[in-house]
C-alpha cells in the first residue's frame, strides 16, 4: 500500500493532468461551447500546477520500475508542459476570432500532456507505448480540428495513417526486443545487450529508432511533417513543433543511452545517418517553399537533425546540448508561430512568404521580431539559435564526430538561404499591397516580442542560468 | 579609465540606443527624426575616435602583453575578455578614424531610412571593435559573426539595383566561410580546456590537428580578406554597397581577414602556417597580378577599385605568411594604409556617383576642367593606391615585398610586377576619367566638391601622407608585438 502511494507520489504530474482533463470535459460537457475561455484557462492553470508538481515532487522509480522521476524527466516535463500551455493560450484566441471555439481543444493537448509527461518518464517499453500513442492520439484529433476546412481533414487523415504506420513499426520493434532480451525494461535491457547485442536485438532497435524517428519528424520518416505544418491549424502546428518534439527527444536520449547503453556504437550509426538525411532535406527542401508554415516544417526537420546529433554524442555533454537546443529552439518556435497569428489582412491570415513584403512600414515591431528570430534560426552569435548549435556541435566535436559537425554547419549555410528571405521580404521590397494588416491580437503579439526579445537579448543572461539547469538534468546520463 | 575598452567597445551601441530614444520621442512623418540621428551619430562616433585616441596615448608600445586587459567568466568556460596589443590597438584606431567619415558621407547621399541606417552603423562599430578587441575564442566569434548582419541589411537597404542578390552573396560567402571556424574553436575548447586566446597561443597543438585546424580558420579568414578565388562576393558588394559602406568594407572589414591570421594562425598553428606559406604565397601572387589584370578590364569605376583592393590584400598575405618581422610589419602597414586609402578611393567614386548617378568609366571624361579639387586629390590617392613614395601604400607595399623575398625571391619578384599593373589599371582609370575634353554634355554644369566633401578628404590626405612620410609612427607601436610574436613563430618552426 506505501508502495502505491508513493508510486502515486512520484507520478503526480500526469494523475493530476488525467483527472483534472477530465474534470474539465466534463465542465464543457455540461456547460457547452460558451464555457469555452473557462476551460482553456483551467487548462492553464492545471498545466501550471502540473509543473509545479513536477518541479517539485520527489525523485524515483514508480510501478516496478516502468515510471522514472529523475532530473532528466523533470526538466523535460516543466519544459512540455509550458509549452502545452502556451500553445493553449495561442490556440484560445484564434479559435474565438475564427467562430470555432469549442472546448474540446485545450481539453485535449491538456490529454496529450499527459501522454508526453509519460514518454519524459517511461522507464520501459509498455509506458514509452502508452506514452506515444497517447499524445498521438490526441493530436490526431487536434490536427483535424477545423474539420471543415479540406486541408486540415486531408493533414489529419495523413498525419493519422503515417502515425498508425509508425507506431507498428515500433511497435514490432518492441516486441523483437522483448523477445530477444526477455524484458522490457530499459535497464534489464541494457544488461542483455551488453553481453551479446545480437542481430535480433539490433534489428528491434533500428524498428524503434524509426518509429520515433517518425514522431520528431527526422528525415527520412519527414513525409508527413510539410502537409501537417500547412494543413493543420496555426496554434496546433506551435504545439506539433514543440512539446512533442521534445518528448520524444527525451525519450530517444533515454532508450537508446539507458536501453542499449553499450551498443552505443551501433545505434549512434542509425542517429547520425538520420541526422545527415534530415540536414540535407531540412535545408535543400526549404529553399522553394512559398508557404511560411511549410518552411518551418523543414526548418524543424534540420533542427531535429541537429538535436539528434547531441543525443547521437551519447555523452552527457551530448544530452546536455540536446536539452539545451530543444530548449532554446521551442522558444524560437513560439516567437515564430505567434508572428504568424499575429498577422491578418482582411481577416486572412499571411500564409505566404511574398505576403511579408513592406511588413517592416507597416509592423515595426513584429517586422524586428521576426527578424531577429529569422536570425537566430539562421544561427548568428549572440542570438538563442547560435548558442543551440554551439552546444551541440561542441558534444559532436568532443565525441569526435567530425564530418557529421562539417556535414550540419554546411547545411545551416544552405538553410541560412530561406530565413534571410524572410528578411528580405520584409526590409528590401516594397509593400505588394495597400492593404494594411489588421490590429494583431493580443496574447499572439506579446508571446512574439517576447520570445524574439529571448532570442535577444534576454538568452545571453539566461544561458548562464539554463547551463547549470540542463546541466543537472542530463546528470548521470549517459553511455559508459 | 578603467573598463576603456568596453566603453570604446559598447559607446556606438549606446548612440543607437539613443537615436532609437530619439526617433520614438520625435513626433513628425518617418522622417522627421533624420537629423537628430546624423548629429548623435556623428557626435558619438567622435566621442569613440577622442576615446580611442586616448587609448592609443595611454598604450605602452615597448609592452608586448595584452593591455588593458578585462576578464569576466561568462558561462560554459566563455569569458568576457578585452585587451589589446600593439597591432589591434591600431585596428581600433583605424575604425574609430573611419567612422565619424562614413556618418559625413552619408549625411545628404542617405535620404531614406535615416534611423535604420545611422542604428546599423553604430551596431556595426561595435561589433567591428568587438572584434578587435576580443581575447576570448567564443567573444571573437560573436563579435566577427555578428558584423554580418548589419552589412546584409545596409548592402540590402541601401544598395543599389542588384543589392539583393549581392546581400544573399556577401552574407553566405562568408558565412560559409566561418562555420569551419565555429568547429574549428568548439574542438580548441574541448582539447584544450581554455577559451582564452593568449592562453591558446601558448598551447602546442599536435602537427596534424595544426593542419586542420589551420584549414578551418584559412576558410573562414581567406573568404573575409578576400583571397582569389574566393574573391568574387567582394565586387558584388562593393558596387551595390552605398558609398559609406564600400568604405567600411574595404577599409574595415576585410581587415578583418589580416587580423584573424595574425591572431590565430600564425602564432596557433606555426608547423601548419610554414607548410601552408607556398600556397598562401601562390594564391597570394594569382591576386596580385589576376585581378590587377582583371581591374584593368572594368567599366564601372566601383568594381575597378573593388578588385584592386582584392589585388592589394594580396600583398598582405604574403607578408603575413612571409612570417619574419619585416612581412608582418609590412602587412599591419599595409592593412592601415589600405583602409585610408581605399576609403579616400570608394568616397572620391561616391562624389561624382551623388551628381551624375552612374559610375560608368564612360560616362565620364575631362573633369578636370570643372572640378579642379577633386581631380588634384584623387591624383594624390590614384597615386598613394599605386604606392608612389611618399605616400602610405609606398611602404606597405615595399615592407611585405622585402619580407616575403627573404622567403622566397620568386614570390616577392611576382609581387613586385603587380605594382606596375597596378599603375596601369589606375592611371588608366585617371585619365579617362579626368582628362581629355568634355565630350558628355551632361557633365558641363558638374560642380566641384564642396566644404563637407572637402572635410571628408582632409583627414585622410593627413593620414596617407604623414604614413608616408613617417611610417614609425605606426610602426613603433607595432613593433614590439610583432617581433613577439615572429619570434615565437621562427622558434616554433625552428627556423
Amino acid at each position: 500500500m506505501t508502495d502505491l502511494s508513493s508510486a502515486l507520489q512520484l507520478a503526480a504530474p500526469e494523475v493530476t493532468l488525467a483527472v483534472g482533463g477530465l474534470v474539465l470535459l466534463m465542465i464543457g460537457a455540461f456547460a457547452g461551447e460558451k464555457a469555452t475561455r473557462l476551460v482553456s484557462g483551467l487548462s492553464v492553470l492545471l498545466l501550471l500546477v502540473a509543473t509545479a508538481l513536477t518541479v517539485t515532487g520527489p525523485l524515483g522509480l514508480a510501478f516496478g520500475g516502468t515510471y522514472i522521476a529523475d532530473p532528466l524527466s523533470v526538466y523535460g516535463k516543466a519544459l512540455i508542459f509550458l509549452s502545452s500551455a502556451v500553445a493553449i493560450i495561442l490556440g484560445d484566441g484564434w479559435m474565438h476570432r475564427n467562430k470555432i471555439a469549442k472546448f474540446e481543444y485545450p481539453v485535449l493537448i491538456v490529454l496529450a500532456s499527459v501522454g508526453m509527461g509519460m514518454m519524459a518518464s517511461s522507464g520501459d517499453l509498455i509506458s514509452l507505448y502508452i506514452g506515444i500513442e497517447m499524445h498521438s492520439l490526441a493530436l490526431y484529433v487536434l490536427a483535424a480540428y477545423r474539420r471543415d476546412s479540406l486541408v486540415a481533414s486531408e493533414a489529419g487523415l495523413k498525419y493519422f495513417v503515417l502515425g498508425a504506420l509508425s507506431s507498428g513499426i515500433l511497435l514490432y520493434g518492441a516486441s523483437l526486443i522483448y523477445g530477444f532480451a526477455g524484458s522490457m525494461k530499459f535497464d534489464e535491457i541494457a544488461a542483455f545487450a551488453s553481453n551479446n547485442p545480437g542481430p535480433g536485438l539490433i534489428f528491434g532497435m533500428v524498428f524503434l529508432i524509426a518509429g520515433l524517428a517518425f514522431k520528431v519528424s527526422a528525415a527520412p520518416f519527414h513525409m508527413w511533417t510539410p502537409d501537417v505544418y500547412q494543413g493543420a491549424p496555426t496554434p496546433v502546428v506551435a504545439l506539433f513543433a514543440t512539446a512533442p518534439k521534445v518528448a520524444a527527444m527525451i525519450l530517444i536520449a533515454r532508450v537508446l543511452i539507458d536501453g542499449f547503453n553499450l551498443a552505443h556504437f551501433q545505434w549512434a550509426q542509425v542517429i547520425i545517418l538520420i541526422s545527415l538525411i534530415s540536414f540535407a532535406v531540412g535545408a535543400f527542401g526549404g529553399l522553394m517553399q512559398k508557404d511560411i508554415q511549410r518552411l518551418l516544417a523543414y526548418s524543424s526537420i534540420i533542427n531535429i537533425g541537429y538535436a539528434l546529433l547531441g543525443v547521437a554524442a551519447g555523452t552527457e555533454l551530448g544530452v546536455q546540448a540536446m536539452l539545451m537546443f530543444m530548449t532554446l529552439y521551442v522558444i524560437d518556435q513560439f516567437g515564430f508561430f505567434a508572428v504568424l497569428l499575429s498577422l491578418s489582412r482582411n481577416g486572412r491570415p499571411i500564409r505566404n512568404i511574398s505576403d511579408l513584403a513592406g511588413l517592416k512600414q507597416d509592423r515595426p515591431v513584429t517586422a524586428i521580431a521576426l527578424t531577429i528570430l529569422s536570425l537566430s534560426a539562421v544561427g548568428i552569435p549572440p542570438l538563442s539559435g547560435f548558442w543551440g548549435k554551439f552546444y551541440v556541435f561542441g558534444a559532436a566535436a568532443d565525441a569526435g564526430y567530425w564530418m557529421a559537425g562539417v556535414a550540419g554547419l554546411v547545411a545551416s549555410v544552405v538553410a541560412a538561404f530561406y530565413y534571410l528571405r524572410l528578411i528580405k521580404m520584409m526590409w528590401f521590397d516594397a509593400p505588394a499591397t495597400e492593404v494594411k494588416t489588421d490590429k494583431a491580437p493580443l496574447e499572439a503579439q506579446w508571446i512574439a516580442w517576447a520570445a524574439a526579445a529571448f532570442a535577444f537579448p534576454v538568452v545571453i543572461v539566461a544561458l548562464a542560468w539554463l547551463e547549470p539547469l540542463t546541466k543537472a538534468a542530463a546528470a548521470g546520463v549517459g553511455v559508459g | 579609465m578603467p573598463h576603456i575598452l568596453s566603453i570604446v567597445t559598447f559607446l556606438p551601441l549606446l548612440g543607437a540606443a539613443a537615436i532609437i530614444a530619439a526617433s520614438l520621442l520625435i513626433k513628425g512623418d518617418k522622417e522627421a527624426a533624420a537629423p537628430a540621428a546624423r548629429w548623435i551619430a556623428l557626435g558619438t562616433t567622435l566621442v569613440v575616435l577622442a576615446v580611442s585616441v586616448l587609448l592609443t596615448a595611454q598604450f605602452d608600445p615597448s609592452n608586448t602583453a595584452y593591455q588593458f586587459v578585462e576578464h569576466m567568466p561568462w558561462f560554459a568556460g566563455a569569458a568576457y575578455h578585452l585587451g589589446v596589443d600593439g597591432v589591434s590597438i591600431l585596428f581600433v584606431l583605424l575604425t574609430a578614424f573611419l567612422m565619424p567619415i562614413c556618418v559625413i558621407a552619408s549625411w545628404k547621399s542617405i535620404e531614406h531610412r535615416v534611423v535604420e541606417y545611422m542604428v546599423a552603423f553604430l551596431v556595426l562599430e561595435t561589433l567591428v571593435i568587438g572584434v578587435f578587441t576580443a581575447l576570448d575564442l567564443f567573444l571573437f566569434y560573436v563579435f566577427f559573426e555578428g558584423t554580418l548582419v548589419p552589412m546584409f541589411l545596409i548592402i540590402g537597404i541601401w544598395g543599389g539595383a542588384n543589392r539583393i542578390y549581392a546581400s544573399y552573396k556577401f552574407f553566405l560567402y562568408t558565412l560559409l566561410g566561418s562555420v569551419l571556424m565555429l568547429l574549428a574553436m568548439l574542438w580548441m575548447a574541448h582539447e584544450t580546456g581554455t577559451t582564452s586566446i593568449p592562453d591558446l597561443k601558448n598551447y602546442e597543438f599536435g602537427a596534424q590537428a595544426q593542419t586542420l585546424l589551420w584549414l578551418a580558420f584559412f576558410a573562414s579568414f581567406a573568404v573575409k580578406m578576400p583571397m582569389w578565388p574566393v574573391h568574387t562576393w567582394l565586387p558584388d558588394a562593393h558596387v551595390q554597397a552605398p558609398t559609406a559602406g564600400s568604405v567600411i568594407l574595404a577599409g574595415i572589414l576585410l581587415k578583418l581577414g589580416g587580423y584573424g591570421f595574425i591572431l590565430f594562425n600564425l602564432p596557433m598553428f606555426p608547423l601548419a602556417s610554414e607548410m601552408f606559406t607556398p600556397l598562401v604565397f601562390a594564391l597570394s601572387v594569382i591576386a596580385v597580378v589576376y585581378t590587377s589584370l582583371v581591374a584593368f578590364r572594368q567599366t564601372d569605376i566601383k568594381k575597378l577599385i573593388a578588385y584592386s583592393s582584392v589585388a592589394h590584400m594580396g600583398f598582405v598575405t604574403m607578408g603575413i605568411f612571409a612570417g619574419n618581422e619585416t612581412g608582418v610589419q609590412g602587412a599591419v602597414f599595409q592593412m592601415l594604409s589600405h583602409g585610408l586609402i581605399s576609403g579616400a578611393l570608394f568616397l572620391c567614386v561616391g562624389v561624382v556617383y551623388d551628381r551624375m548617378h552612374t559610375r560608368e568609366i564612360a560616362f565620364y571624361g575631362g573633369l578636370t576642367a570643372r572640378m579642379p579639387w577633386y581631380a588634384a586629390i584623387f591624383l594624390m590617392f590614384t597615386m598613394a593606391n599605386v604606392g608612389l613614395p611618399g605616400t602610405s601604400g609606398f611602404v606597405g607595399e615595399v615592407l611585405t615585398m622585402t619580407g616575403a623575398y627573404q622567403v622566397s625571391t620568386w614570390t616577392a619578384l611576382i609581387a613586385a610586377s603587380g605594382v606596375i599593373f597596378s599603375a596601369v589599371y589606375a592611371l588608366t582609370l585617371f585619365r579617362n576619367v579626368m582628362y581629355g575634353p568634355i565630350t558628355n554634355p551632361a557633365l558641363e554644369s558638374i560642380t566641384d566638391i564642396d566644404k563637407r566633401e572637402l572635410l571628408l578628404f582632409v583627414p585622410l590626405i593627413i593620414g596617407t601622407i604623414g604614413l608616408g612620410l613617417y611610417p614609425n609612427a605606426i610602426l613603433d607601436i607595432t613593433g614590439p608585438s610583432v617581433e613577439a610574436l615572429t619570434t615565437a613563430y621562427r622558434a616554433a618552426i625552428g627556423g
